[in-house]
Formats: C-alpha cells, sequence, structure tokens
C-alpha cells in the first residue's frame, strides 16, 4: 500500500478530475441569494488630485443600489505586516493605504469608486456616469531616478520618495577585503518588474448577514486566515467569530493573491452597508493595474576575488521600487528575502548590502514566486559568471574553488542565515554530466556551420524557504507569526479528515498531504481526505508561500500525526492488554512486541468513538488532535541549472534548445508534483530572462504592457523540453527533511539564461545583456557589437 | 458592452437595407476585433450587422486561374482547404499563422480585410498575390483597396463579397512574430507573378505596402541574397516596444529573403 501511494510515490494528482473537467468551484462560481455585483472605478492617472466627484447621475442610474466614494468610507486602510528599520533606527515611512482614495490618486488603477448595482453591466455602464474632476500632477515612475533630487513626490512623509535606507552586514570587514583584492568585478543590473498574470483573476464576495451580524468573505486568497486577521482586525474592526473567509479552489497565485486587497475589505464593508451580498470579478485588463507586480529592483555590485578567484568581499547596493503603497508584505522582500541570500553557495566571508525601498506612482510591487532570492540569485550568478570571464577562468572551475563544502554546514553566512544541509558539488556533478556539458563546444561548433550563435550558461544558487522561526522573523519586523498549524481527525470506522491551514492553488496539497497522512497512518490513500481554505473549518494558520506548504504544514501534520498515535496506542495496548511501552505501530497495525497480538488502526478508532472497552479514567475518547509548528529554522534548497540556448543573429531570436534543472529540494513526497512545480518554475524563470517586462510610459505613467497583445507571457512554445533531477539532502531540522520546491525553477534559471545569453555572444564581443533579452534587444546587441559576425 | 440592436440578414441586399436604415452601424464578421473592441467600450455602434447568416459569402472555389475565397471563409478553412494548398499553398501556410486556433475557427478573411489591421496577415496575400476585391457594388484591385491604418477603400454601405487571388508562378510568407501578440511584427510575401514580382510587406507602418526596391532587386536577381542585400530606409517604419524601425526595416530584408528561399 505505502510503497503504491505513500511517501516517494508519483500519485497522480486528486484534483485534477475536478480542474480538468471544469468542475473546480472558484471564486467566481459562488453566487449567493440576492446577490448584487460591485465595478471598481479606478483611476485613469499615475498622479492627481481629486478636486471632487460627482456621483448623482451614476446613483440615478438603472439597477444602481449604491456609489460610494473616499468619502464614504469610515474604515481603516490596509496594513502592511512587516516593518523594516533605516539605517539610523527610523522606522519605514508608512502611508495611509485607504481601500478608496480620497483626495488623491497614485497610480493608474487607484480605487476611486465603488459602484454596487443589480448587474455587472449596470454597475459599469454607472460608472461611466461618475464625474471625477482630477487636476493631473507630475508622476515618478523609474527606480533609479525615484530618489534624484526634484522628482515629483509620492508621498509628502517620504522625503525624495525613500521609504527606508537599510543595510545589512559588516561594512569594514567588506571594505577590508576590496583592499586586499587582486581583482574586483562590477556590474550593473536591473531586474525588471513583471505581473504576475494567474491564470484567474482575483475576485471577493461580500456577504453579511443581518439576522446573525456574521460576515462572509469568499476571495482569491493563499492564506485566508492572514485576511481574515488583517481585514477583520485591522481594516473593518470585525471580530474573527463574526468572520469567515473561504478560499475555494483558486486558479494560482504565484504570491499575488497572499496580499490583503483593497476590493475584499471594498465588497465586505460595502456588503453591511447595503444590506446585499455583493460580488466583485477583476477583468484580465484590471488584474494589470491592480495586482501586486512584482521584482523592480536596480543594482550596483562589486566581488573582490584574490589572485586565484577566491571570493574575498561582496558589495551591493539596490534600489527597490514598492510602487505607490506598501503592500502587505513588501519591505521584507529586498530585505530579508534578497540581501540575506548574498552569500549564494559560496563561502565569501564578508558581504554588506544597502538596500534603498522607495516610492513611485506605480502599482504595489510585492512578494512574487521567488521574492527577492531570484534577484539575489540574478545578481550573485550575473557577477559570478562575470568575474570568470575578467579572470579567465573556467565557469564551473571558479564555483567548485567557492563553493561551501558538504562537510561545513551548519554553515554561518555573513548574512544573517545558518544553512543547515547542502551538496552543492553533487547536484553541480548531476547537472554537468545530465547537460552534456563537456562536451558543448562541439555543438557551438556545428551550430556555427548553421549561421547560428550558441552559448551555454550556469547558476549554482541557494534559496531559502518556509521563512520562521515566529520569534527571529518578528525581531526582524514581521508583524505576524510563521508558524503552521493542521489537525487530524480519525472517524470512527477509520478514515481520515485533514485540515490544514495552508492552502493549494495548483501546488497539489490534496495529493501529496494525503499521501504523507496516508504513508504515516498506514491506512489507505482514499481514506484520506484534505481540507484547507475555510477559516470555519480549518485551525489558524499562515498559509502557502514561500515554498512553505510541506516543510512547515505538513510538518505541523507529522506532530499532529504523532499525537494521534502516541493516544492510539494506549488504546491499542489496552484492547490488547499490554503495556503502552510494548506496543509498537507500523504500516497501519499495532502489535506487542515479542507477541503474534496485534490489531489494525481502524479498530482502535472505532474504540476511540465507541469507548465501552475503554480506559476511559486515563484517556479521553475520541481520536482527533492538532498541532502547531514553528520551525527552527528556514530550509535552503538549491541546486545547479545550465541552460543552452541558440542565436539566429539575423532575427535576433534566442531559442532556449537546452534547459537542465538539479534541484535540492530535501525530501520528495510525490516526484511527479515536484517536477511539475520546476517545470512551471522554470517557465517564469524563463519567461522573465527573455519575454517578460512590465514597462510603465515614463512620463505618463500609462501602463504600457496592459494586456497580453504588449506582455509576453511564456508560451509553450517557448520552452525547450526539460531536464530535471532532484538530489537530496534532507533539511535537519523539520520531521520530513523536505525544503520547499514552488520558487526554486524561477529563482535558480533566469542568471543561466542571460549567461547563456551572452556566452553566446561573447564572440562578437558583447558583455552584457539585460532581461529580458528580446529579439529586438539581441539583435541591436548584435548590430552595435565590437565585433562583425564571420560569414557563416 | 454597450446595447445594440443586433441584425441577421440572410443576404448581402437586406444586410445592406439594416445598414443604411441605423444610425451607427457596424458590420460583423467573425468579430475577433470588433467584440473585443465593444467589450472594452472603445466602440459603442447603435447596431451590429452579423453576416453570419449569409451562406452565399462562405466558401472556396477553384475559379479560372486561380481560387476565390467568400468574405465569411474562416481562416482555418483557408488554411485547410485542398483547393487552397494546390493552387498557392502560400496562402495556406499564411493563413494557419494567423491568430490562433479559436481566432482560425472564427475570423474571416472578408473581415480581416475590411479591418485592414497594419499588423494582420491577410493584406500581405491580398496585395502580394496582386488579388481582386469583390463587393456587393464592383471588383477592387488590391493595389487599390488599401489606404493606411484601418482604412480602405470601402464605401458606405459596400460589403466584401469574395476575394480572388491569381495563381501565381511561386510564393512564400515569411512572418516575424511580435512575441506577445503575435500579430506580424514584421511580415513579407513574395510572389512571382505574371505581372513582375511583388513583395508585400505588413507590421512596417501605417498599413500593408509594396517594397518597391526588394522588388526591383529581385527583379533583376530572384536569390534570397539580392532581398538581404536591400537596406531599407528606416525613416518609413514605425517603432514600439518590440521593435524599433531599424529593427523592421532590417526584418523586411531578411524575411524577404526566407520567402525567396522557401519560392
Amino acid at each position: 500500500m505505502t510503497t503504491e501511494t505513500g511517501i516517494g510515490a508519483a500519485v497522480k494528482r486528486r484534483e485534477d478530475f475536478r480542474f480538468l473537467t471544469g468542475r473546480g468551484t472558484y471564486t467566481d462560481d459562488i453566487n449567493r441569494p440576492h446577490q448584487a455585483y460591485g465595478y471598481i472605478l479606478r483611476s485613469p492617472y499615475a498622479a492627481a488630485q481629486i478636486a471632487a466627484i460627482d456621483t448623482s447621475k451614476a446613483k440615478a442610474a438603472p439597477g444602481v443600489i449604491a456609489v460610494l466614494t473616499g468619502a464614504d468610507y469610515d474604515k481603516g486602510g490596509l496594513p502592511c505586516g512587516w516593518q523594516i528599520h533605516s539605517k539610523d533606527g527610523s522606522p519605514m515611512i508608512e502611508p495611509a493605504h485607504p481601500p478608496l482614495c480620497k483626495d488623491q490618486v497614485r497610480h493608474v488603477g487607484d480605487q476611486v469608486a465603488l459602484v454596487v448595482a443589480e448587474t455587472y453591466a449596470e454597475a459599469k455602464d454607472a460608472a461611466e456616469l461618475i464625474e471625477v474632476d482630477y487636476k493631473e500632477l507630475p508622476a515618478i515612475i523609474s527606480t533609479a531616478k525615484a530618489g534624484e533630487p526634484g522628482a515629483p513626490q509620492v508621498w509628502p512623509e517620504a522625503k525624495n520618495n525613500v521609504c527606508f535606507d537599510w543595510h545589512i552586514g559588516d561594512k569594514s570587514a567588506t571594505d577590508a577585503a576590496f583592499a586586499k583584492a587582486h581583482h574586483v568585478t562590477k556590474i550593473d543590473l536591473v531586474n525588471q518588474r513583471l505581473i504576475p498574470n494567474a491564470m484567474e483573476p482575483r475576485s471577493a464576495v461580500g456577504d453579511y448577514d443581518r439576522a446573525t451580524g456574521d460576515y462572509t468573505l469568499y476571495t482569491t486568497s493563499q492564506n485566508p486566515h492572514v485576511i481574515r486577521l488583517l481585514m477583520g482586525a485591522f481594516v473593518l474592526q470585525i471580530p474573527e467569530h463574526k468572520l469567515r473567509v473561504v478560499a475555494p479552489d483558486v486558479g494560482g497565485g504565484f504570491g499575488s493573491k497572499i496580499f490583503h486587497y483593497a476590493e475584499e475589505a471594498l465588497v465586505t464593508w460595502a456588503s453591511g452597508k447595503v444590506g446585499r451580498p455583493i460580488k466583485w470579478t477583476a477583468e484580465r485588463s484590471e488584474a494589470f493595474i491592480s495586482d501586486a507586480q512584482g521584482r523592480d529592483h536596480v543594482s550596483h555590485a562589486e566581488l573582490a576575488l584574490d589572485k586565484d578567484g577566491r571570493f574575498l568581499g561582496l558589495r551591493v547596493n539596490t534600489i527597490a521600487n514598492m510602487g505607490a503603497y506598501l503592500s502587505t508584505f513588501a519591505p521584507c522582500v529586498p530585505t530579508y528575502l534578497h540581501a540575506t541570500l548574498l552569500a549564494g553557495v559560496y563561502t565569501t566571508p564578508a558581504i554588506y548590502a544597502e538596500v534603498k525601498a522607495v516610492f513611485t506612482h506605480t502599482v504595489p510591487v510585492d512578494a512574487y514566486r521567488g521574492a527577492g532570492r531570484p534577484e539575489a540569485t540574478y545578481l550573485l550568478e550575473r557577477l559570478v559568471a562575470k568575474a570568470a570571464r575578467e579572470m579567465q577562468m573556467d565557469q564551473v572551475e571558479i564555483r567548485r574553488r567557492n563553493f561551501i563544502p558538504k562537510d561545513a554546514f551548519p554553515y554561518q553566512t555573513p548574512v544573517a542565515l545558518q544553512y543547515d544541509s547542502g551538496d552543492y558539488e553533487a547536484t553541480l556533478d548531476l547537472a554537468l554530466e545530465m547537460s552534456k556539458w563537456s562536451d558543448f563546444e562541439n555543438r557551438r561548433a556545428e551550430a556555427a556551420k548553421r549561421g547560428k550563435l550558441r552559448g551555454i550558461g550556469i547558476s549554482t544558487y541557494l534559496e531559502a524557504c518556509g521563512i520562521a522561526p515566529s520569534a527571529v522573523v518578528g525581531s526582524l519586523g514581521a508583524r505576524a507569526g510563521l508558524y503552521e498549524s493542521g489537525s487530524i481527525r480519525v472517524h470512527p470506522t477509520g478514515s481520515v479528515t485533514v485540515f490544514t491551514g495552508t492552502h493549494s492553488h495548483g501546488q497539489g496539497h490534496e495529493t501529496t498531504f494525503a499521501q504523507l497522512v496516508s504513508d504515516g497512518l498506514g491506512i489507505p490513500l482514499e481514506n484520506v481526505e484534505v481540507v484547507h481554505g475555510d477559516t470555519n473549518k480549518i485551525p489558524f494558520g499562515m498559509g502557502t508561500y514561500g515554498s512553505r506548504s510541506l516543510s512547515v504544514g505538513g510538518s505541523a501534520l507529522v506532530k499532529a500525526m504523532d499525537k494521534i498515535i502516541a493516544k492510539a496506542t494506549k488504546i491499542a495496548a489496552h484492547l490488547m492488554e499490554a503495556a503502552a511501552g510494548d506496543v509498537e505501530f507500523k504500516n497501519g497495525n499495532f502489535t506487542v512486541k515479542g507477541t503474534d497480538k496485534s490489531i489494525p488502526f481502524g479498530q482502535v478508532a472505532l474504540t476511540a468513538y465507541v469507548p465501552h472497552n475503554y480506559p476511559i479514567t486515563e484517556l479521553e475518547p475520541g481520536l482527533e488532535e492538532t498541532a502547531f509548528y514553528d520551525p527552527l529554522n528556514f530550509t535552503y534548497p538549491g541546486g545547479t541549472h545550465i541552460c543552452e540556448v541558440e542565436i539566429d543573429p539575423e532575427t535576433g531570436v534566442t531559442q532556449v534548445v537546452n534547459f537542465t534543472a538539479v534541484d535540492d529540494v530535501g525530501r520528495v513526497i510525490n516526484p511527479m508534483i515536484v517536477e511539475g512545480q520546476v517545470h512551471g518554475g522554470l517557465a517564469q524563470g524563463i519567461g522573465q530572462a527573455l519575454l517578460e517586462r512590465c514597462v510603465y510610459d515614463e512620463d505618463s505613467g500609462q501602463l504600457l504592457t496592459g494586456s497580453y497583445m504588449d506582455y509576453t507571457m511564456p508560451r509553450a512554445d517557448d520552452l525547450p523540453s526539460f531536464q530535471v533531477a532532484t538530489h537530496a539532502t534532507m533539511c535537519t531540522h523539520n520531521p520530513i527533511g523536505a525544503k520547499g520546491v514552488g520558487e526554486v525553477g524561477a529563482i535558480g534559471s533566469p542568471p543561466a539564461v542571460i549567461n547563456a545569453v551572452i556566452d553566446a555572444l561573447a564572440p562578437l564581443g558583447v558583455e552584457d545583456i539585460s532581461m529580458p533579452a528580446t529579439p529586438l534587444k539581441v539583435w541591436q546587441a548584435i548590430q552595435s557589437a565590437p565585433k562583425k559576425m564571420t560569414a557563416a | 458592452m454597450h446595447n445594440f440592436n443586433y441584425h441577421r440578414p440572410s443576404n448581402v441586399a437586406d444586410a445592406v437595407k439594416a445598414l443604411g436604415g441605423a444610425g451607427d452601424g457596424k458590420i460583423i464578421a467573425g468579430g475577433m476585433t470588433l467584440v473585443p473592441t465593444l467589450k472594452q467600450r472603445l466602440a459603442a455602434p447603435s447596431d451590429l450587422v452579423d453576416l453570419n447568416g449569409i451562406a452565399d459569402l462562405s466558401g472556396i472555389k477553384s475559379e479560372g486561374d486561380g481560387i476565390t475565397i467568400g468574405a465569411m471563409t474562416r481562416h482555418a478553412e483557408v488554411a485547410a482547404s485542398s483547393a487552397v494548398k494546390s493552387a498557392i499553398p502560400a496562402l495556406a501556410e499564411l493563413a494557419e499563422l494567423i491568430g490562433d486556433r479559436q481566432v482560425r475557427n472564427r475570423g474571416t478573411i472578408g473581415g480581416s480585410l475590411a479591418n485592414n489591421d497594419p499588423a494582420a496577415d491577410y493584406p500581405a496575400a491580398v496585395l502580394g498575390l496582386g488579388a481582386t476585391i469583390r463587393t456587393n457594388k464592383r471588383e477592387i484591385a488590391a493595389d487599390d483597396f488599401f489606404r493606411g491604418l484601418f482604412e480602405t477603400a470601402l464605401e458606405e454601405g459596400e460589403i466584401i463579397t469574395a476575394v480572388h487571388f491569381p495563381k501565381p508562378e511561386a510564393a512564400a510568407y515569411r512572418k516575424f512574430a511580435q512575441p506577445a501578440s503575435r500579430f506580424a511584427l514584421i511580415g513579407v510575401l513574395v510572389a512571382k507573378t505574371k505581372g513582375g514580382i511583388r513583395v508585400a510587406v505588413t507590421g512596417g507602418g501605417n498599413g500593408v505596402f509594396r517594397a518597391k526596391e526588394i522588388e526591383s532587386a529581385l527583379s533583376a536577381n530572384f536569390t534570397p541574397a539580392a532581398a538581404k542585400g536591400v537596406k531599407l530606409d528606416p525613416a518609413d517604419f514605425n517603432g514600439d516596444l518590440h521593435g524599433t524601425p531599424e529593427y523592421r526595416a532590417a526584418l523586411v530584408s531578411t524575411m524577404a529573403a526566407r520567402a525567396v528561399e522557401a519560392c
């Protein structure tokens, strides 16, 4: 039984029948009796004063129930969940973030009014009748220029648009390292802004019940309890016992559905005000200007090396764009999820990083698949590749020479993190072999005969997942705990319902967690059901992001199972008239050591609920346990990604011809799901490297890539058939050994791709290309290259 | 989408009548451009006259030395047509490159031509192959039909009924897709016709046009190198996020060379 469906088995996803046959229940599928519809009127300007709003015509339009503006809104603003302190000890600037703007709009898409009507079309028609008198103001868009004196100001309290000016590491030790360097490699990089583009646009249904005074919010969220806490306690002042948040099937999140959004608060608040359930669903164009966006860093970095290519010190200066407001977890992304990763897999002894966060008149930026770690990995792996070229060292050798050796764990980096395990040589060796690295020059020569420029690039990366422990993140500014919960309810006949605080929106938890519990309790997989996404059903939990679900949420389930087994063992001992210490649990059976006495798990479960022959004075009836797990540390997945590209010099088209990913994600429960997660991450990473880019007009602040006509999503024919493998070293501090897999693909791949593009163009003397390496950009690099193509 | 009156005539005469009686009437064929425009509220016609009920407007037939395609014929039908594939394979291949499967199953040749999107594929076929546009009023030569950005020679109340393509001696279309939309960033159709070499370019600027410099180079020497050797003036091309005028100009020569190679 366990061999076919237990830990390590490639069980097909149980949720797929539902999803593939269109039987999922997404937020927009939920319809409440007497439901009305909401439409949000959004700002067409990046920066403008609202001189006046006249809603009288809209209010008189057919079907309109209410037209609500900032003047009507009497509740709290959207909170930020992480507080960073600047170098000088001052707290970050935290501007007000009302769900409806009152006097000023600060990005295209900012919320100006909510129209509630009998139908969505009527709400939208009425919104056209709202007369807003905007006085347009100059806008600041550019990340690099936002902090310059004289730039238009987003917030009066944020001088020079600075939100915070933070640092980490030892400046003097780093300066000393540079002073004795044999060589210094310098690089300037832009990690471009991305738009998450989950397949399902955001949606929210607010439902106030007059009879009970209860509020229910159905929403596209990765963490319903977090939304209940933030919206209930900070925004609308609804106590938890009167507020239920349900995140049903959710069609992808990638981070963008972590955050508490204005629309969630607005439909909940307005439902109470008008006494009707209200549904709002984003149109795709709306998602482009209202979903939190990702990345957007401008960095300068310097690496000091000795004569043998050993890293002595690293200096990084990053400007991070926060957008117009602080989204829920925005401040931790460029700081504790970025700068703490700058040691990577290397023994660099001295690191100093400065991060300045700036406001601009753009959509807020927050965590997006990888969140800070792709930015750190891109910076480091571009820098290392450049250093190798400058010092005429082999790309593999420079990495090997600086790897943290596998016997050095636990390893303390100079930027706060302590890695628990890893074997970077092993993942590198396997990736080199799978990619036929040593044979590459033959392939380059063959491609040249066909008139193509072929290149290979490598990235040896590390990331940190399962952000924790709560006490540590609290000391770093988190305004929440980062544990996870799990409950296991054993039913009288031995089947089991699992309640998890994590949320599945594409990750396959209903399968993976069922395998974990089926394996742990020795019961068939089909006897396990996984419940998530409803605050009225599940214990308080923090949800799914940062590749935490298995390592943190799964560990909570293991702890709950431990409690179940401990109690069941006592019941079994009673039934078999043995001492509990002599009873063993294995493969679903309780046995007495040294005897042939054995009873199955199901019989113990039945006894717990029909306690006729039961140690009732010592044990309560029933078999249901809850556990909360607060990790001791982050987990540290890592590995090697190798990308091989071919460039058509006439058109500038870059084709990824081979991609090899060898990842150490710790214990694998379901290898098929792990492979799928890596594939998805690689698609997004390659998408960032070659295709995706969010562009605003620098003067007007209009989003130029506001639809799929201009924002290039990766498609199947942009991607090769991936070669992926895992090589596990176990996480040493959680009971599963799992490290997390959700983000590795998106973190490790972008520098591998760009390093490959630069390698392909290197014969022409090209040394740099920025993401995304579009056909236009590559063609321009070839046109302006120091050396010309030799005729094919 | 705003409200509109909907008409579904069963013949062209009734369609013209419905259009004439409307305050601000619009014809809908496949709706691949019009429907998104309506949904985004960028257009608000008073009436829509749907041509999908007019059976006569659809179909492909061999006629004389070429192929005649009804205005309401879907791209997918053209792509799959054995008559088109045997007479003008380049036209079937071009149709297969339009949009995605859904667009090809819905979009029509007449709709594409009447809309005259500057990055659409069909205008390159019509101009490059020297086709004739047939309407309810007259026949219009390709060289006279396209009048720049979303502008055509069609008059008020004039409806495209069919397009006649003469069979070329050889022809090929090469498309460089804009990475996001996959419309043509540059698409070039090269044809050897009875009247000489024709090279039509879409995606370059304010509408499809003939690249006369490449036509004369190819007339002298029909080789990829001859096409590649022509340097077009970037001033004649537009620029956007996906392509500068210089890039577009260079792509025309490259795509023309590849089309010549495929001829």
